[in-house]
């Protein structure tokens, strides 16, 4: 009954037309992004920040904005990778995998509407999921104290670096270097300030949206500086559009297996998306025989897998992001600079101070889910067109969008120059295949890790046992170490596939 | 593997500069059991461990571009600089119509199309700012007009 109340009250601020107009023009906007090669969710919704931020929208307006774009960017990233072989982030790497190969053999639109069908189906259930869940888990969550805090971080940073990455040592040095990022500026609880060198422009220390912006947009630019935009202008031509309807319903079991699996993915902090198209593309393949089941050579049900895990996960990534204020995935880590950038402290409090957020934007979410199911199968066509735009134009674009939102945002050179100095980091960390996501994570968190260890110490009086006094901070710890070590003994058992190459 | 290793040197060496500038941290009389330099220096020491680690298990060497595509990406950083410096002075038109001119050269170096798209971008991308997200943004020099 108080879901139907608290739903009631979310559709009364979602359905006023402002907001209404707000969440089809971010899923528009959204798509559009996801489509474009080389950009995806994260470093679009990162670029689109400091914009929205500029535009003085109130926090539930700016919100569903940007959570309509992300989700937007999430469906349009399919598009791309199926036409075009390009992934616009990693979780969508496993879309082109059968994707790619069915637009090949000429069924570039049954992929597309097939792939359309499942992000509606994962999203919607995850936003279900979400709206179930969610209150729950925040009931939960006012039992946690500093140390309970202290080791959900620990958490999220070590499924980061475990079981959603390749090399635990790269990944765990990138959450050090995030970590580290946040020390610098003034120190919370002596008021001193740290390691800033004695540079004024870092006693507030570093903006974590010029690191975004820089890790994600700017190194962006320079990836494609260094492949001259190469692979990118060849693609597949798009005929006509039917709806393969005896595929979609011999995928319906599919998506349902995929959605529950991305859902779980997504609500465990700091494995996100990546890991739920991942784990849903490679026990569909398992569940249906394997090596016989065609997955790889252009089987649909390899681009209903996927996409649904995916999207799921994106919705599942919002749970811990909200109740929790832990993110679960790159995109929410953005979602999560977003939030602290209007002000907004997620977490338990969240659902009862400021119910009319949390619910305006789950009902937001329902409706972008029908309006991107509009945009993405009968109006797809409109969106294909936008793939060709050469990255010669699209990249300078992305470029001065960067330099102009974080400009609008600081007004000062320092924080551009610093930008570009992350946008070579970015570059640098990506051949060098270290993740950065962590060290955006590091960055949002770093402050708030620390104080909940010292507020812990505080109440223990400097005690260390007092980290695992109780139940649950034990569990998280345990979960914590098993998550980031148990790769070493599965790795070997479930192996990523590799991109295909032509 | 060479230059994993190397990375992981500069990590370490960073680690402990890290290191050595958490212990000049001033604290003040107000304190708290855990202070301001613990966890900046937890942190040091899992980074020079991971710097370690990297030096032992290196992971396979990657492809690195030539020297010409180095190159490209020496002039976009410049270029990227002089933009973050004269965008202010110079106003938003003319730095933007030439940064993004050299951008588009970089990635595919053909002169006409790589001078429409700046002046392209800059008119456009200026009458979206303007316009629809009312930044304040100078268009010129000032005292131009």
């Amino acid at each position: 009954m108080e879901l139907l109340t608290n739903l009631a009250l979310g559709f009364s601020v979602a359905l006023s037309p402002f907001t209404l107009f707000l969440a089809v023009a971010g899923c528009f906007l959204g798509t559009i992004i996801g489509a474009l090669p080389g950009l995806g969710p994260s470093n679009g919704v990162a670029i689109l920040i400091p914009l929205a931020f500029s535009l003085g929208l109130d926090a539930t307006s700016s919100l569903v904005l940007m959570t309509a774009v992300y989700y937007g960017a999430m469906y349009g990233g399919r598009i791309s990778s199926i036409l075009l072989n390009i992934p616009g982030d990693e979780p969508a790497l496993m879309t082109t995998l059968d994707g790619y190969p069915m637009a090949k053999a000429g069924r570039a639109g049954d992929a597309l509407v097939l792939s359309g069908f499942a992000s509606f189906f994962g999203a919607l259930f995850a936003t279900i999921g979400l709206m179930l869940l969610a209150p729950i888990l925040s009931r939960i969550a006012y039992q946690f104290g500093p140390a309970e805090y202290f080791a959900l971080y620990l958490l999220a940073f070590s499924t980061l670096g475990g079981i959603a990455s390749n090399n635990q040592a790269k990944a765990a040095l990138a959450s050090c270097i995030g970590l580290g990022i946040a020390m610098i500026g003034l120190d919370n609880q002596t008021g001193m300030p740290r390691l800033t060198g004695g540079n004024l422009h870092l006693m507030d220390g570093i903006d974590f949206l010029v690191a975004i912006v820089g890790l994600f947009a700017v190194a962006e630019v320079f990836i494609f500086i260094e492949s001259h935009g190469r692979g990118s202008s060849i693609g597949v031509k798009l005929d006509k559009v039917t709806l393969p309807v005896r595929e979609l319903v011999r995928g319906i079991g599919t998506m349902f297996r995929c959605s529950i699996i991305g859902f779980i993915a997504g609500v465990l902090p700091g494995a996100g998306a990546s890991l739920g198209s991942f784990l849903a593309y490679v026990s569909e393949k398992k569940w249906r025989g394997g090596e016989r089941s065609g997955f790889g050579t252009g089987e649909p049900q390899g681009v209903i897998a996927p996409e649904a895990g995916n999207n799921s996960a994106a919705g599942g990534a919002l749970v811990p992001m909200l109740t929790l204020g832990v993110p679960g995935s790159g995109t929410t880590a953005v979602l999560l600079a977003l939030l602290m950038t209007l002000n907004i402290t997620p977490g338990p409090t969240l659902f009862t101070d400021r119910p009319e957020v949390v619910w305006g934007l789950i009902a937001s979410l329902l409706i972008a889910n029908f309006v991107l199911l509009a945009m993405n199968v009968p109006l797809v066509k409109i969106f294909v067109k936008i793939l060709t735009v050469p990255p010669w134009i699209l990249l300078p674009g992305v470029m001065m969008v960067s330099f102009v939102g974080i400009f609008s945002l600081t007004g000062s050179y320092f924080d551009l120059l610093l930008m570009i100095v992350f946008g070579i980091i970015g570059w640098l960390f990506r051949k060098l295949d270290i993740p950065t996501v962590p060290i955006i994570l590091g960055i949002l968190l770093g402050k708030h890790m620390e104080d909940a260890l010292r507020r812990a110490m505080i109440l223990s009086d400097g005690d260390w046992t007092y980290l695992f006094s109780s139940g649950i901070s034990i569990g998280l710890w345990a979960f914590a170490v098993l998550g980031f070590i148990a790769p070493f003994f599965v790795r070997h058992l479930i192996r990523k596939p590799q991109a295909i190459t032509d | 593997m060479k230059s994993d290793r190397l990375f992981g040197v500069v990590v370490i060496l960073g680690a402990l500069a890290y290191a050595a500038g958490a212990l000049q941290i001033q604290t003040s009389f107000m304190s708290d059991p855990v202070g301001s330099k613990t966890f900046p220096l937890i942190l040091a020491g899992v980074a020079a461990l991971c710097g370690l680690v990297m030096i032992v298990r290196p992971d396979a060497e990657p492809d690195w571009p030539g020297l010409a595509t180095f190159g490209n990406l020496a002039i976009s950083v410049a270029v990227m600089v002089a933009y973050a410096y004269t965008i202010k002075p110079l106003g938003f038109m003319i730095p933007t119509a030439i940064c993004a001119a050299i951008l588009s050269y970089q990635i595919s170096p053909r002169a006409l199309p790589a001078t429409l798209t700046g002046v392209g971008l800059s008119i456009g991308l200026f009458l979206v700012f303007k316009y629809a997200l009312g930044l304040g943004l100078q268009p010129f020099p000032k005292g131009w007009f």
